[in-house]
């Protein structure tokens, strides 16, 4: 039965090395890491094992900066970028003319290179001592005052964050939202137009009810996402995210492990634990509230 | 009855308009963000055929170049090394996604087509290796790659970019479509198991492949966080650490024409790439992508 | 209620955008369905039968002509102003509502003096489900019940609202054999007891004239006969709703007319006075043929297939279009297989004459002694 046992381990070889060594490996190491206390890079050596490092971690202003950056980027993108996803869907789904040149262009930003249009993003809201910038011009044309969003007050950063993001997260979610319109089957919409229902009907109870596995994974992996962001803050305020108040978790991680406060690995380790602890918790939540919604 | 027909005109008629307003308004919010969507881009390529000087003295800026000038993007070739972070990138990208492919593949057909013991507990735990984010274990692999001494080499980029699980399963899923009768007919033939693989699996799958590649492509082309924490040696930047060091560090002064010229020159690959396979890649990253 | 179609043409833009050209799907249909009456609209698929339902259902709206309910003009109305229950192919259950909650739906649907409360709604989802039979079913999800108990909650929640016109989008062809003919009973039942005007859509003929009071036959949206299924069996308009309708199949031969006389394979097998002299289809039902040694029809025999109650004998001839040529006769009557040779006379009224041409009925007179073939 089993005469190919030696040769699809040989297949299988290349996949288990890279998977031990750089997946399987590290997940063990990690916890260790973070156990580690007194851990030095240089010598590798460490004074004793224990919890320290979650306590430092947690009495960081800078891990406690960044969780609170984190989670008003997570309560503000997600719910925004999902309900307008489905709004943009909607509509699209709606159309016949143009449908695929929207699709096209609203696709544009996943395949953009997030630093690099990031930079876009920060001239078109930065305010230098050559011009105000373009938003800001338009701020005036409207009766408002500049500010500055990129080095200016934490609101102003943290709206441009939340709106790079939701520009970048959305190309996927309209994407999924759109083939999971589309396979509705029109039968259904036919039965509910013969019985009368209202437009608005229709929607809370045929098409939410039909599309909502597609949109309980969407919230799930955006979730996942948003908890996860940093390169976005990057390409906005630069590398040194700490000194611009705009850090999230993740940024806190690299950063303990390699950058301005680096070579910390038992810090990063302790935080991106304390992390995954936090994901991992509301993931089962979403999961748990999604069962009780998904009913078929 | 006759009261009856006039009520229904009336009703007809309310309805037509309201359908007529809601379509006006469905095109309104689609072109207001496909503006939204389309405007930074504009906007960069706008601004990287401004000079310097120009660029400047627009304390209002204008929306059109009125001496377009591909000043920017010499510039952007010589004053700073965009050529070597677009080489550097070109270069991980094809031996990364080369790797990737077919460490996948062979994977791919060891779970699909072999028998071996232990294989569903093997492959339950691939599966269970997918929950596992990124950020939890490259400290770890930070670490490796420093202590085998592989900072700043393309080795120490690649090695830990090779391994997708995710694809592994997405392609195993797909080999699992193909008939039996072909590997059964194959084997009368006399055909070899890897030859089978790579004349009738691999073609036959094509489409899956191709998805791979390029959904890898993309992920390759626009890595930040491995290269950033590996490399701190400008001659192994990819194009990602690059911009952000010319942002940082480039130009001297805040050249921001420039810039975008740098900015556009690393965007349109992709965006190429993106018009070429549309649908190709729209389908793959609905399947298979995940970014947000 | 009524319901009257008046010069009823659909036309489609061609799927292919770059073909300017229209498809048409109904073409200048005009008929009326009686009250209280069960309609089988029949015809090979493509023929345009289920857009002639969505456009009685308002689901699309014609390109010209009138639909009329009772004595109102409904063609502008939107679906839900129509009051029709659809019954789709599929069923089209909403697969995340319980059967009660699908049957619910349209009632729930009523605004402003239509209003009705809990108690009434509920009342009228149970009438409704105890009509179809469905009542213990109530709690449970379409995806648990069996294709069969589908069709029915598709039904009940098409008549919960009581429906001017009951439509029924091929209500059969998704379950198996026997419970077609189960279903098909049931339909009829079902349709009794309401009483409401129905139209279902078919492509297999046996099923329209099982049930239906009237079957409108089509092809290529274009309407070929009305008719009490009875009667357009008996007597097709042209040579597509004979082969249409029957099984086994009508046999169809090419033959000619000459002083009265319908030659087949150049033997002169039946008088057929009134009609023009020239070249004809003539088709004869299976049960048209009547055995006899001397009879007018020498046939090859191929062999016979006995059925119980009756016989069925195969036989072929260099004059016929439509393969082997298939008769019932009675099983008591013996027929000797070893002759190569079969000899029938053919029954006048199960013979029809085609145009060779237009392939319109041509009608004979059918001379008064009735069954016989004295040439």
């Amino acid at each position: 039965m089993y005469k190919n046992n030696a040769k699809a381990w040989l297949y299988l070889l290349p996949s288990v090395l890279f998977l031990g060594l750089f997946m399987v490996y590290p997940l063990v190491d990690v916890l260790v890491y973070s156990l580690e206390e007194g851990y030095n890079s240089a010598s590798q050596t460490f004074s004793g094992v224990g919890l320290y490092n979650y306590s430092f971690v947690l009495h960081d202003p800078y891990f406690l900066q960044a969780v609170k950056n984190t989670f008003i980027l997570v309560i503000i993108t997600v719910p925004l970028s999902t309900g307008f996803a489905l709004l943009i869907s909607l509509a699209l789904n709606s159309i016949k003319a143009l449908r695929n040149l929207f699709q096209t262009i609203y696709f544009l930003p996943y395949v953009t290179n997030t630093l690099a249009v990031g930079l876009v993003f920060m001239i078109l809201f930065k305010k230098t001592e050559y011009s105000e910038g373009l938003i800001n011009l338009l701020i005036n044309v409207f009766g408002g005052s500049s500010v500055d969003f990129i080095d200016g007050p934490y609101w102003a950063k943290m709206f441009v964050l939340c709106f790079y993001t939701i520009w970048i997260v959305l190309p996927f979610k309209i994407l999924i939202l759109t083939s999971a319109l589309a396979s509705v089957k029109q039968d259904y919409y036919n039965a509910a137009k013969v019985d009368g229902a209202s437009k608005f009907r229709i929607f809370t109870k045929i098409t939410l009810p039909m599309i909502s596995p597609m949109l309980f994974y969407l919230i799930i992996t955006g979730f996942i996402g948003a908890f996860k962001a940093y390169s976005d803050a990057v390409a906005l305020f630069g590398t040194d995210l700490n000194a611009a108040q705009m850090n999230t978790i993740v940024g806190y991680v690299y950063d303990m492990l390699y950058g301005g406060s680096g070579w910390y690995p038992s810090y990063a380790s302790a935080a991106a634990l304390i992390l995954f602890a936090v994901v991992l918790t509301i993931t089962c939540i979403n999961l748990t509230v999604s069962r009780r919604h998904v009913q078929y | 009855m006759k009261d009856r027909k006039r009520d229904f005109e009336r009703i007809e008629q309310r309805a037509k308009v309201r359908r007529t307003l809601l379509r006006a308004a469905t095109y309104l919010l689609l072109g207001i963000w496909a503006f939204l969507v389309l405007f930074p881009f504009y906007w960069m390529i706008l601004t990287s055929f401004k000079s310097y000087s120009s660029y400047n003295s627009e304390y209002i800026p204008k929306f059109i170049a009125e001496n377009p000038t591909l000043q920017n993007y010499a510039d952007a070739f010589t004053a700073v090394s965009l050529g070597r972070y677009f080489g550097n990138t070109l270069l991980f990208t094809v031996v990364t996604t080369a790797i990737m492919l077919a460490v996948t593949v062979l994977a791919a057909f060891a779970f699909s087509r072999l028998e071996f013991r232990g294989k569903n507990l093997v492959f339950t735990l691939f599966l269970a290796l997918m929950m596992i984010p990124n950020e939890l274990v490259i400290i770890t692999n930070f670490q490796t790659i420093t202590n085998l001494g592989l900072r700043n080499t393309f080795t120490g980029l690649i090695l830990p970019s090779v391994t997708s699980v995710f694809y592994i399963y997405l392609l195993k899923e797909n080999f699992e479509q193909i008939p039996d009768e072909l590997y059964k007919a194959a084997k009368v033939d006399g055909t070899s198991d890897f030859k089978y693989l790579t004349k009738v699996m691999m073609p036959i799958c094509r489409p899956t492949l191709v998805t791979v590649t390029i959904l890898k492509v993309i992920e390759c082309w626009n890595s930040y966080v491995w290269p950033r924490l590996i490399t701190d040696n400008e001659a192994y930047f990819l194009v990602s650490n690059g911009i952000q060091e010319i942002r940082e560090n480039g130009f001297g002064r805040e050249n921001i024409p420039a810039m975008m010229a740098a900015v556009v020159v690393i965007s349109v690959p992709l965006i190429v790439l993106f018009l070429i396979f549309r649908k190709r890649i729209m389908e793959g990253v609905s399947r298979g992508g995940t970014k947000g | 209620m009524k319901v009257v179609l008046q010069g009823l043409t659909k036309r489609f833009p061609n799927r292919n955008r770059k073909i300017k050209t229209e498809v048409v799907a109904v073409s200048d249909f005009t008929f009326e369905i009686p009250d209280g009456k069960l309609v089988g609209l029949l015809g090979p698929s493509g023929c345009g039968k289920s857009t002639t339902l969505n456009l009685i259902s308002g689901l699309e709206k014609p390109t010209s002509g009138r639909v009329f309910f009772g004595g109102d003009d409904v063609t502008d109305l939107p679906p839900e102003l129509r009051g029709v229950g659809l019954v789709f192919q599929n069923y089209a259950l909403y697969p995340h509502l319980t059967v009660l909650q699908n049957i619910l739906f349209p009632l729930q649907n009523l605004k402003g003096d239509k209003k009705l409360t809990k108690e009434q709604m509920l009342e009228k989802a149970n009438e409704a489900a105890r009509l179809v039979q469905i009542d213990e079913l109530m709690e449970r999800r379409p995806s648990e019940l069996s294709g069969g108990q589908q069709q029915r909650v598709a039904i009940a929640r098409a008549l919960v609202k009581q429906p001017n016109v009951l439509l029924l989008d091929e209500p059969l062809s998704n379950l198996d054999a026997r419970l077609r003919l189960q279903t098909r009973e049931e339909l009829r039942r079902i349709q009794r007891e309401t009483g409401v005007t129905t139209v279902f859509v078919t492509h297999d003929q046996e099923e329209a004239m099982s049930i239906s009071d009237l079957i409108v036959v089509m092809k290529d949206g274009v309407l070929q006969q009305i008719g009490k299924p009875q009667s357009v069996y008996d007597d097709p308009c042209n040579l597509f709703v004979a082969k249409f309708l029957g099984t086994p199949a009508i046999n169809v031969f090419e033959g000619e007319v000459r002083d009265g006389r319908l030659f087949i394979d150049s033997e002169a097998v039946l008088p057929v006075s009134g009609v023009r002299d020239g070249e004809v289809f003539a088709g004869v039902r299976p049960e048209g043929f009547i055995p006899s040694a001397e009879g007018a029809m020498k046939l090859g025999l191929e062999g016979i297939e006995v059925m119980g109650r009756d016989t069925s004998v195969i036989s072929q001839s260099p004059a016929c279009v439509s393969g082997r040529i298939r008769s019932i006769i009675s099983s008591e009557t013996v027929i000797d297989t070893e002759k190569p040779y079969v000899g029938f006379d053919l029954k006048p009224r199960k013979v029809y004459l085609f145009d060779r041409k237009s392939k319109e009925r041509l009608y004979f007179d059918i001379a008064p002694s009735g069954e016989g073939a004295d040439v």
